[in-house]
Formats: C-alpha cells, structure tokens, sequence
C-alpha cells in the first residue's frame, strides 16, 4: 500500500494553462503555468476563443512537463484533478475533455475540482496549520467573496460583489489611465508613487448589505473623475489618481473582512485570489489583522495567480472524502461556491 | 493494427474502435445532450462491449475539423488526452473528407456541407478514383450560391456523374443548392448523412499507413476561420492603414 497520494492537476478555466502534482495535499512536486497574457494584451483582456485555442495548443506539453518535473509517469498517480467551473466555458471544456481522457486512458479517479475552493486551498501550501473554520476573502479578476470555510468544502458565502469583481475593476480603471492590461500589476506599481487621500472616491460598498461589494460606482467616479479632469484642462496625475482608487477598494475589503470576523468570533483569515498580490491588500490587511489579534494566510504571489498546484490541494481533500467524478463530467461555467457538479 | 476514432465536429457526437479491416464497435449519437457530456462515457461503453485492452491501441483518429470551435476542441483534447496516456500518435482526419468517405463507390461528385452559420457551409468537393479518395476542392466556408455557381462551372467530365450532398448544411442549404445546380442532384440517405466516427477510423486508417500520424502534443483543430476577436481586429487595422 502506497503511503503518498499524488495528484496531477489540471486548470484551464481562464488564461492560464496549468499543471501540478500535489502530494497529500501539501507539498508540491511540480508546477507549471503557461500564461497567455502577452496574446491577450493586444485585445486589452481575455478573449475566450483565443484562450480556448491556446489551451489546446499548450496543454499536452504543460502536463507533461509537470509529470517529468515530478519525476513520475502516469501510473504513478493516484488520481487526475481538473477545475470544472466556474470560468469561460470554452476553456474550461479543454482542460475537462483531457482530463477525462487522460484519466480513463490510464484507468485513475477522475475528481471535478471547484475554482474558487482551489484558490482558497492555496494556503494550506504554504499554512500547514491552517485549518477550518476560518474566514477567506477570495479577490480575482473573475470573483469577489468573503465566505466562511466552515470545513474543508463547506462554505457559506457571507458577501460577494453585485456587480463588477475587484480585479476587473482594477483592469478597467488602468486601462482608462493608460496603463493597460492587466491593470492589477499595473495599478499596484504606480499607486507606490502616489498620495492613497489625493482624491476621495466613493467606497465600493453595498448600502443595504453588510458584506457585499460593488465596484462598478467606483469605477465610473474614476471614469467621472477622468472626464471632469479632461473638460477642464485639470491634470490628472496617474500615480495619485491610481493609489486612490486603489486605497478605496482595498480599505472596503479590510472593513468587510475585520466586521465579519468580530461578528463571527473567528480568529483566522485567510486571502485568495489574483488580486490577494496586491500589495497594498497584503499590508493592509495584516495591520488591521494584527490590529485585532487574527492570524492572517496569504499564499504567495505564484499560488495567487490561477494555477494548477491549487487545484491539487482542493482535490485531495476531496479525494480523502471519497469524491468521485463521473465520465460525463462537465464544465460548469457559472458553478457557485458550495455547489457540487455531479 | 487498431484505432479509435472521434468525431465532436457537428451536432453528432460518434466514437468508434476499428482493428485492421474491422468496425469492432462504433456508437452514434445525434441528441441535444453536449458533447462534453457524452462523448467520454460513449466510448468507456464502446470500451466495455468489446473488452478493449487499450494497451493495445495504435492511435487516435480523429476529425480534426472544421466545425463548431468548441466541439472540436472536445473531440481534439479528448484524442490528445488519450495520445498522452497511452503514449500513441493522433490522425488528424479532416471533417469533411471522412464525411465523404462514407459514400465509397460514388460515381457522382461527392459533396458534403456543414452548416457554418453566417450564411456558409464548410464544404469539400470529392470524388472516388478506384479506391482512392480523391480532394476536388479543398475545405473551406463558402456560401451556398457559390458553391452552386463553382460546381455549375465545372467541366462535365466531373460533373457528368451528378452530385451527391450529404451534411447538415442541407437542412438550411438543400432546397436552394438542389435548385440552383445544374447537374442531377442527390443527397445521402440518413444512415450516410451526418458525420460517423467509423468513417473517421476507416480513413484514418489509410493516411496511418501513409504515415501522417502526428505526436499528441502537436495536434491542434482546423478551424478554417479565424476568431471573431482576430477578425475584427485585422478589419480594423486594415481601414486605419487605408486612411
């Protein structure tokens, strides 16, 4: 009886195509990303076919080379992992038909994994002690959540964004500064040379609601901001304008995140996401956590950004649970957190 | 030798096991379930009747286009996920000319037609010289009253035999392409008429001999048509560098 369970991971719901193996959940034997984003630059986002059609290009060298990475060949796997949802569901389609096969072909599990639980399972990489119930804010360009992981895939959602998620906000505002796609790096660069109180814009909260969010106002007070600026010949310095925008939304999602702990009595909180490598976020987070006393998880920059080691990790917990997909998985474009596939 | 075949081009998803001049199994499906549903469990069941020990399997067939985007590209990464398992080689088999395959024998043109929305079907043009499969006219979109016009254009000596049209570019197409060719028109009967994995294998099975096989990992779809994203922005860059 092999003592290790080893995963190969599979994640290509957006622009990245990824693989991993995890062992047990933790350590991690390979991780390989192929990023798309120089191709998608030009177009100033993600365009689905493209992604889609470079998934199909990359994936078979990307799995392979997380395999030789590992030093192990398929049949040393245990189980085959790929996120089935939420994402475009063109990509997610490529990832999840290869899978399949590759699972079927070498006669191993197949075990369908959610997106954002394997962006929260990030941290149990590099947290080992990490461990439920804890409170996790999951910031992307995709998604915006602040839940309760109650157990390893038990989550109740306590806020989400209503309309735009945090990354695209940053992504929409640099692209109206001139910075350009993808605007989170872009934005967190700038803002350092800037005064975060320069301008006051409105915070990106939800009135009737205690933990929602709401980028898009935010975003047109730029906008407003910008044309104003522009009618009235006003000069418009990026790095100010860029740290205050940024300070608007980072200062809404510490408040969401410190209320809830109060309100929940919980002591751990752990960030995900791609925008979690803000580092704005980071540092405000841990003062207001180290302010109130809580233990603060964020993974490092690389397990932020969309990749397959994540994947991994969220699997083996399944695995352990004895989750099992079916041949006739699907992909699950707009999969909710909590909700199981089949 | 032995192959297993996919076709997820169109609205038929089919997969099918041919061992040297044998279809062991084949298994169609043309339902509104989605491929990426349907086409893994098809072929676990193909797997299961006939006992397949995929160790055995030689390569993977595979229409590799045109069609939908996305139902290629199930087809496409299922056959590469196989490659990678199984460590064995892709036949890139086009779409349309496995179609054409099915009518063996023909003495017309052969002509199928997929539906490609925007007004155009994906046609080839083929026809049988003996046993081989001979290409006419490569495959491409092309709009029906030009692909009635190209063929009335044709010299007689391929076209004296009549045309036979098979695909489901007949269903928005077929009327009109009936009354506007010139040369007696037929289409296929329904079990020849829609895409069919067995004939992906069979014609797979002559270019494997040929060695057209490709390593797994270089497999890509023939889309025949570039993005939407891509288009519109060459358009754009064309009517700036005009101006």
């Amino acid at each position: 009886m092999k003592d290790n369970i080893d995963i190969l991971a599979i994640e290509s719901s957006c622009d990245e195509t990824a693989a991993a193996v995890v062992r047990n959940g933790r350590e991690v034997l390979s991780n390989v990303i192929y990023s798309q984003i120089d191709m998608h630059t030009v177009y100033g986002g993600v365009v689905p076919e493209l992604a889609s059609r470079a998934h199909i290009e990359k994936i078979n060298p990307v799995i392979e080379k997380a395999l030789s990475d590992a030093g192990m060949t398929l049949d040393e796997i245990d189980a085959v992992a790929v996120t089935y949802g939420p994402g475009l569901v063109g990509a997610l389609l490529v990832g999840v038909a290869e899978a399949k096969a590759i699972a079927w072909a070498a006669g191993k599990p197949l075990i369908g994994v959610h997106h954002i639980e394997g962006h929260i399972s990030a941290n149990y990489i590099e947290h080992p002690d990490l461990k439920p119930p804890y409170l996790g804010l999951i910031v992307s360009g995709g998604h915006t959540h602040l839940v309760i992981v109650k157990d390893w895939a038990d989550f109740e959602i306590l806020g989400r964004t209503v309309d735009d998620a945090a990354g695209e906000a940053f992504d929409k505002v640099a692209r109206a500064i001139g910075l350009g796609y993808p605007g989170g790096p872009k934005i967190d660069r700038v803002a350092k040379a800037g005064n975060p109180d320069a301008i006051v814009f409105p915070r990106a909260k939800v009135n009737k609601s205690v933990y929602d969010f709401s980028f898009s106002g935010l975003k047109s007070a730029v906008l407003n901001y910008l044309n104003h600026a522009a009618m009235t010949g006003e000069k418009v310095d990026q790095a100010d304008l860029a740290a205050s925008f940024q300070k608007s939304v980072v200062s809404v999602l510490v408040e969401h995140t410190i209320n809830a702990a109060r309100e929940h009595g919980i002591r751990q909180v752990a960030m995900a996401g791609g925008v979690a490598s803000n580092s704005a976020l980071r540092a405000a987070m841990q003062a207001a956590c180290d302010r109130e006393g809580l233990s603060l998880a964020i993974p490092s920059p690389i397990y932020c950004t969309d990749n397959a080691v994540m994947i991994g990790v969220a699997a083996f917990h399944e695995y352990e649970a004895g989750t099992r997909s079916g041949w006739d998985l699907n992909a699950v474009p707009g999969l909710r957190l909590g909700e199981r596939g089949k | 030798m032995k192959i297993l075949a996919i076709d997820t081009s169109g609205l038929t998803a089919s997969v099918a096991c041919l061992e040297n001049d044998n279809i062991l199994a084949e298994y169609t499906v043309n339902y509104k379930k989605t491929h990426s549903q349907t086409i893994l469990p098809m072929l676990d069941e193909i797997a299961r009747m006939i006992e397949l020990d995929k160790s055995t399997v030689d390569a993977i067939a595979v229409a590799a286009g045109p069609g939908s985007f996305t139902g290629l590209r199930i087809g496409s990464a299922t056959a590469k996920g196989l490659g990678l398992a199984l460590k064995k080689p892709i036949i890139e088999v086009p779409t349309l000319a496995a179609m054409a395959y099915q009518l063996y024998g023909a003495r017309g043109l052969i002509c199928p037609v997929m539906d490609a929305r925007r007004q155009q079907v994906y046609n080839g043009i083929y026809r049988f010289a003996g046993d081989t499969l001979v290409t006419v006219a490569d495959q491409r979109p092309i709009a029906a009253a030009d692909l009635a016009r190209e063929i009335n254009s044709m010299d007689a000596s391929l076209t004296k035999d009549g045309v036979i049209f098979l695909g489901d570019g007949l269903v928005p197409c077929g009327a009109f392409l009936k009354e506007h060719i010139e040369v007696p028109v037929s289409f296929a009967p329904p079990h020849a008429c829609r895409q069919r994995a067995a004939a992906v294998a069979a014609l797979g099975a002559v270019y494997y001999k040929e060695g057209k096989a490709v390593p797994a990992a270089d497999h890509t779809p023939i889309y025949l048509r570039k993005s939407q994203a891509e288009q519109e922005r060459e358009r754009a860059e064309q009517k700036n560098g005009h101006t």
